[in-house]
């Protein structure tokens, strides 16, 4: 079991949402986050004086899957995400060594 | 013996000014969303609770003694008010600086058309103590700005009302200094805006800038207001609310002048906040929502004084003038002066009320205002119209605002600094974790706490 997160733009989520369903993924949790990356922040003026947005807004997307899924999600996320543009965001991908469902106590697998 | 008519007439004429009182007095409704909007959130519960408490603090102080001060010697048969309540307390002749008389309310002759002034004018006077709630928003400690509110409305105001409106000497300078028909204001750009400018330019110079606002450079940072959509709300609740204000300020609505007045209001408030539009999308590139509500408010500032006496035109060229003074002001104000102003009241409020002041001098046709001021001007004239009397009466008043009015106010911040125990400013952690807390015991938006980076 993997755990697959994701940086996107805000404005691409339901993108992203969409092509994961397609691709079979059952659930998945997201988070309005902040960060800066090689995008960089940028300037605003505010009654003509600037000031600088350091942290640019973007979702974060956690969802877990099988190992034989990574790859599938992980390009779903990839195409479904890409404006072209700097500031598109990553996916990265972590081994996790337990999974339960609260309700039943399954783990594994079967818990996804 | 007054026939019917007349008595109807007078009749509908308090009920104008009464009408015109509710329309000024939610103008603080106005003014209280503007600068709540304009300032962060984690000072919103404060700012917005200033604006609340000020109609209260100062109509204390006006009631027992500010509008005796400033309106004991006025009369106005148009509304009944026939004979003054009081007399000169300080000064006689054309030289009347204070007047004394109904005390509280409880001396004199009480009459539904004194009461009716009193509401009119009480309602100004928290205009003028609203003011620098704006320009020392963020780092005015409560206790402080209680006194202020008292003194605004006992005091301050009445000083220069007494000596313009309530029949003082700068209304007599026609007769004692040949000037015009003497200091002409019709609905306040000077005695309301311009006097409570000052007193927001005073305040923000004792207070000193918010934690922040100038960078170790000395450039002027942005500290964006959080909520755009109140302060604009706010800026058209105050449009809503200077139709009383200037329209009213005819004392009569059978003075049909009444409609000419309330059109120029809005005409200069339209052409004000078009011109802020572009002018500071030309400046910086975006139509900044501050700058749009900035621009209207400097139009219906500087429109007030000169509104009953001038043509359409002129009230036009007032507002883009206006607009453009505004905006500029907002930036001498911070980047020359590095004086922290959140809101532009010093930009609105002070260089407009001036502006609209000498405006008076300068657009007015002649066409309204005979005997003014107990004058025998057949109707102001401005410089349009080769007359330079009535520029002379303007500027000498707003001489005196700058040069009475302002140190008075310096110096009563000033002093009050001094005397207060750490001074009139919020302790430095109070400010930076939001004044809400610590000065008001509650957060204005408890739901949303916590997401600020």
């Amino acid at each position: 079991m993997k755990l697959i997160t994701a940086i996107v733009k805000p404005f691409k989520v339901d993108d992203v949402k969409d092509a994961l369903k397609s691709a079979g993924v059952q659930g998945m949790t997201v988070s309005e986050v902040k960060g800066f990356g090689r995008q960089g922040g940028h300037t605003e003026t505010y009654r003509g004086s600037e000031y600088a947005i350091d942290f640019v807004p973007k979702v974060k997307l956690e969802l877990v899957v099988d190992d034989a899924e990574v790859d599938a999600v992980v390009e779903a996320i990839r195409t479904s995400a890409n404006t072209g543009k700097i500031g598109d965001g990553k996916v990265w991908v972590t081994d996790i060594s337990r999974l339960i469902r609260i309700r039943t106590g399954e783990e594994g697998s079967n818990a996804i | 013996m007054q026939s019917e008519v007349q008595v109807l007439g007078t009749q509908i004429n308090l009920l104008w000014v009464v009408i015109g009182a509710m329309l000024v007095i939610f103008m603080q409704a106005g003014f209280a969303l503007v600068e709540t909007g304009f300032c962060r959130a984690k000072h919103a519960a404060h700012v917005v609770a200033t604006n609340f408490a000020i109609f209260g603090l100062g109509f204390v102080g006006f009631f027992f003694v500010g509008f005796p001060f400033a309106f004991g010697g006025f009369s106005f048969a148009g509304i009944g008010l026939e004979q003054p309540v009081g007399e000169a307390l300080i000064g006689s002749g054309n030289w009347i600086f204070l007047f004394q008389g109904g005390w509280a309310m409880s001396s004199g002759t009480i009459t539904p058309a004194l009461l009716g002034l009193f509401l009119y004018m009480v309602a100004f006077m928290d205009t003028v103590a609203t003011i620098p709630t704006g320009s020392m928003a963020e780092r005015w400690k409560w206790s402080s700005f209680t006194i202020w509110g008292i003194f605004c409305g006992a005091i301050y105001y009445p000083l220069f009302a007494a000596w313009t409106w309530g029949g003082g000497w700068l209304s007599k300078t026609w007769d004692t200094m040949s000037l015009g028909a003497g200091y002409v204001d019709f609905a306040g750009s000077g005695v309301v805006h311009a006097v409570g400018g000052v007193a927001a330019l005073a305040g923000a110079l004792v207070v000193g800038p918010r934690i922040g606002k100038f960078g170790a450079d000395g450039k002027p940072r942005a500290l964006p207001g959080h909520h755009i959509p109140m302060a604009m709300l706010g800026t058209f609740i105050l449009l809503f609310g200077w139709f009383g204000f200037n329209a009213a300020s005819t004392f009569a609505a059978t003075d049909v002048q009444f409609a000419t007045v309330a059109t120029n209001t809005a005409i200069a408030g339209a052409f004000g906040a078009v011109t802020a539009m572009f002018y500071i999308t030309k400046r910086t590139g975006k139509p900044d929502p501050g700058m749009m509500a900035n621009g209207m408010l400097a139009g219906l500032v500087a429109v007030t004084a000169p509104c009953a006496f001038i043509a359409p035109w002129a009230a036009a060229v007032i507002g883009v003038i206006a607009a453009v003074l505004a905006i500029e002001t907002v930036f001498i104000v911070e980047r020359k002066f590095k004086i922290d102003d959140p809101v532009g009241a010093i930009a609105v409020h002070m260089m407009n009320g001036i502006f609209g002041t000498l405006a008076v001098g300068i657009f007015s046709n002649g066409s309204y205002g005979a005997g003014w001021n107990g004058s025998s001007s057949k109707g102001i004239e401005g410089i349009i119209k080769g007359d330079w009397g009535q520029l002379g009466a303007q500027a000498l008043g707003v001489v005196v605002i700058l040069g009475v009015i302002f140190p008075i106010a310096y110096g009563f911040f000033k002093i009050q600094n001094k005397l207060t125990k750490g001074g009139i400013r919020s302790a430095e952690e109070d400010e930076i974790a939001g004044l809400d807390l610590p000065e008001m015991g509650v957060l204005a938006y408890p739901e949303f706490s916590g997401g600020r980076l």
